[in-house]
């Protein structure tokens, strides 16, 4: 694979992630619990789809041939999406996309304090954006972690069960494809394996305070990294790119 | 009060730095981290800020709106009061 494969590859990788997030937090708009929490969490589904428009803009330069952020975010369908598959988990409740907030949150903050570090310009300003943001989004979901864990018997409950469905999705965060291994080789991205530690310390901290437990599973599902998606992610692409698989190239 | 309902909070922002903190209006929240959270993403979101009080509505107290008449109106005749009357120095242009 050439440089510029590598990073357009990964930049994709990244992209997707957080556009899937954030397609996931925005779908609480309207929905949220009370009014400010609507808007909190909408506020960080607008970050996360701004981070990925900077990514995917640049995956566009690099692509050349008319490719347009547009192309690469509504154009790609479900087997061309690199991201994890916790991203896509649907929100079920309050318990559950916090969690899944929180989780990775906790991995998204430490993924872009190295991609401070990166050799790659661009993606070293971006990241040096997204950080800012991302530190906010930890301490928000760390805040809701403490304050349902350690709430009511029934919110710690329905905590728990958000934490023992979701687990099993948290290890494919740190399992490298082969094209985040190829980044890494090349200085423009981290070693995932580098980050698990702090990652799990984040989540033990954090997890002690809020009174829950860490499933003893390590089993883990994966795929998303290499396009082996759950059959959620159909359906969140199929609202996403309605509007531009209708009427092709439609601007507002 | 319904005790499911979370408490109210009036929230204060300043603008920038040198400048007050300005009642901006009020919000939601179950304890303080969450009210300065909550001030943070529902009146902050277009850079109004650059710090932020809250402080539980119930903490406020007002003048009785009925003594309106005794408080207010006596300053309404005593022009006097304010500065214009005396002479100022040449020198002094931002007074």
């Amino acid at each position: 694979m050439t440089d510029t494969a590598t990073t357009y590859n990964y930049l994709l990788h990244l992209a997707d992630n957080s556009m899937i997030l954030g397609q996931r937090c925005g779908e609480w708009c309207g929905h949220g619990p009370v009014l400010e929490q609507d808007i909190a969490l909408t506020n960080i589904a607008l970050d996360l789809i701004g981070e990925a428009r900077s990514l995917y803009q640049y995956a566009a330069d690099l692509k050349g041939d008319g490719a347009t952020e547009d192309t690469e975010a509504f154009l790609r369908d479900v087997l061309a999406y690199r991201n994890v598959l916790l991203v896509e988990q649907p929100n079920t409740d309050w318990a559950y996309t916090i969690v899944r907030q929180f989780f990775y949150d906790a991995f998204h903050a430490l993924l872009h304090r190295e991609l401070m570090n990166s050799t790659d310009q661009r993606l070293k300003e971006i990241a040096t954006k997204t950080i800012k943001e991302v530190t906010y989004h930890l301490k928000w979901s760390s805040e809701w972690m403490i304050r349902l864990g350690d709430g009511t018997d029934i919110s710690h409950e329905k905590m728990q069960k958000a934490v023992d469905d979701l687990w099993e999705y948290t290890g494919e965060l740190f399992m490298p494809s082969a094209i985040e291994t190829a980044a890494a080789n090349a200085g423009i991205a981290p070693n995932l394996i580098d980050l698990k530690a702090e990652w799990n310390d984040k989540i033990k901290t954090i997890f002690e305070i809020a009174t829950l437990s860490i499933p003893v599973s390590t089993y883990s599902q994966k795929g998303g990294k290499n396009g082996s998606h759950t059959e959620h992610l159909g359906f969140i692409l199929t609202d996403m790119q309605f509007l531009q698989r209708a009427y092709p190239g439609a601007k507002w | 009060m319904n005790q499911k309902e979370w408490p109210l909070w009036e929230v204060f922002i300043r603008a920038k730095q040198g400048l007050n903190h300005k009642h901006v209006g009020s919000l939601h929240a179950a304890d303080i981290k969450m009210a300065i959270e909550n001030a943070r993403d529902v009146y902050t979101r277009r850079l109004e800020g650059v710090s932020i009080w809250v402080v539980e509505s119930k903490h406020l107290h007002a003048s009785e709106p009925a003594e309106q008449d005794s408080l207010f109106e006596p300053a309404g005749d005593k022009i006097y009061r304010h500065p214009t009357f005396y002479d100022l120095p040449e020198e002094l242009n931002h007074m």
